[in-house]
C-alpha cells in the first residue's frame, strides 16, 4: 500500500473539516469539524510512523489525543454557557463580542 | 486484490462517505451518529496500521467519551433540524470551493512529489501497549506528566466557565 493513498485519504477527511467549519452555523458542528480534522491528522502520523517503523509519532497521536479531550471538555462549556446567555448555538450571533 | 487492500478500501470510503454526512446532514444527532461511523472506520485504518493501542484508545477516548459529551450537549439544549440555523447558499458555496480549492492545491503539490515510501506488509509490534508504555515513560516521561497537569487546568476551566452567576 503505497503511503500517498494514506496522504490523499487524510487530506480528504482534513478539507472535508475545513468546509464543514467554513458552512455551518451551528457551534457544536463547527466543533465536530476540528475533531474530524484532528484525526485525520491523526490517521497520517500513525501511517508515517508505520512507514519508518518508529513508535514516537503514535505517542504523539496519544498527545493529540488528550489535548483534544482537554479542548472539549472546556470548548463545550463554553458552547453550554454561551446557551445559556443567548439561548441559541448560532455563531453569527456571537459576532459581537460586546453585548 | 487481497483482503488487506479490500478493507483500506472499504474503510476509506466508510469514513469519507460519514465526514460528508457530519458536515452535511441537517439534524446535529445525525452529524453525531456519522462522527462516531468515521472514528470507528479510522480505528479500522489504525488496526490495519498495526496501532492496535491507538485503535482501543480511538474507540474509547473519541467515540466514547467526547462524541458521549457531544451528544449529552445537543440533547441538553434540545437542537434538531427545525432549530438549525443555515446559511445562505452563496455561504456554503464559498466554503465548498475554498475546501475542495485547498484540496486540489495540496493534491497537486504532494502527487509529484518524491515519497516513495510503501507501508510494508509484514506486521510489526511497535503499536502494542507494552512497547509504546516502554517509550512513553522512557523517553516522554516530561510531556505525560505536563499533560495531567493540562487535565487538571481544563477540568477545572470547565467547572469554573459552566458554574451560574450567584450574584
Amino acid at each position: 500500500m503505497p503511503i500517498q493513498y494514506y496522504i490523499f485519504l487524510s487530506l480528504a477527511l482534513f478539507c472535508i473539516g475545513i468546509m464543514g467549519a467554513l458552512m455551518r452555523r451551528n457551534a457544536i458542528i463547527i466543533f465536530m469539524s476540528i475533531e474530524l480534522m484532528l484525526n485525520a491528522v491523526n490517521l497520517l502520523l500513525t501511517a508515517f510512523s508505520k512507514m519508518y517503523n518508529d513508535s514516537a509519532a503514535q505517542i504523539f497521536v496519544f498527545f493529540i489525543m488528550v489535548v483534544a479531550a482537554a479542548e472539549v471538555a472546556v470548548g463545550l462549556a463554553v458552547i453550554v454557557m454561551m446557551y445559556r446567555k443567548v439561548h441559541s448555538v448560532d455563531v453569527n450571533i456571537l459576532n459581537r463580542l460586546k453585548h | 486484490m487481497d483482503i488487506l487492500q479490500l478493507l483500506f478500501w472499504l474503510l476509506t470510503i466508510m469514513a469519507i462517505g460519514c465526514a460528508l454526512g457530519v458536515v452535511l446532514s441537517r439534524n446535529p444527532v445525525t452529524s453525531v451518529i456519522f462522527l462516531i461511523l468515521t472514528f470507528f472506520a479510522i480505528s479500522g485504518h489504525y488496526l490495519l496500521l498495526n496501532a492496535q493501542f491507538l485503535a482501543i484508545v480511538n474507540i474509547i477516548v473519541y467515540a466514547g467519551a467526547i462524541m458521549v459529551l457531544f451528544l449529552f450537549v445537543i440533547m441538553l439544549m434540545n437542537l434538531n433540524a427545525d432549530t438549525e440555523p443555515q446559511k445562505s447558499w452563496l455561504v456554503q458555496l464559498a466554503g465548498v470551493i475554498s475546501g475542495g480549492t485547498l484540496f486540489l492545491v495540496l493534491i497537486a503539490a504532494i502527487r509529484n512529489a518524491h515519497l516513495l515510501g510503501v507501508i510494508n506488509k509484514e506486521s510489526s509490534d511497535i503499536g502494542l501497549i507494552k512497547n509504546l508504555g516502554t517509550v512513553l515513560f522512557k523517553q516522554f516521561v516530561l510531556p505525560f506528566e505536563i499533560s495531567s497537569v493540562l487535565f487538571l487546568s481544563a477540568m477545572i476551566g470547565a467547572i469554573v466557565i459552566g458554574k451560574k452567576d450567584t450574584e
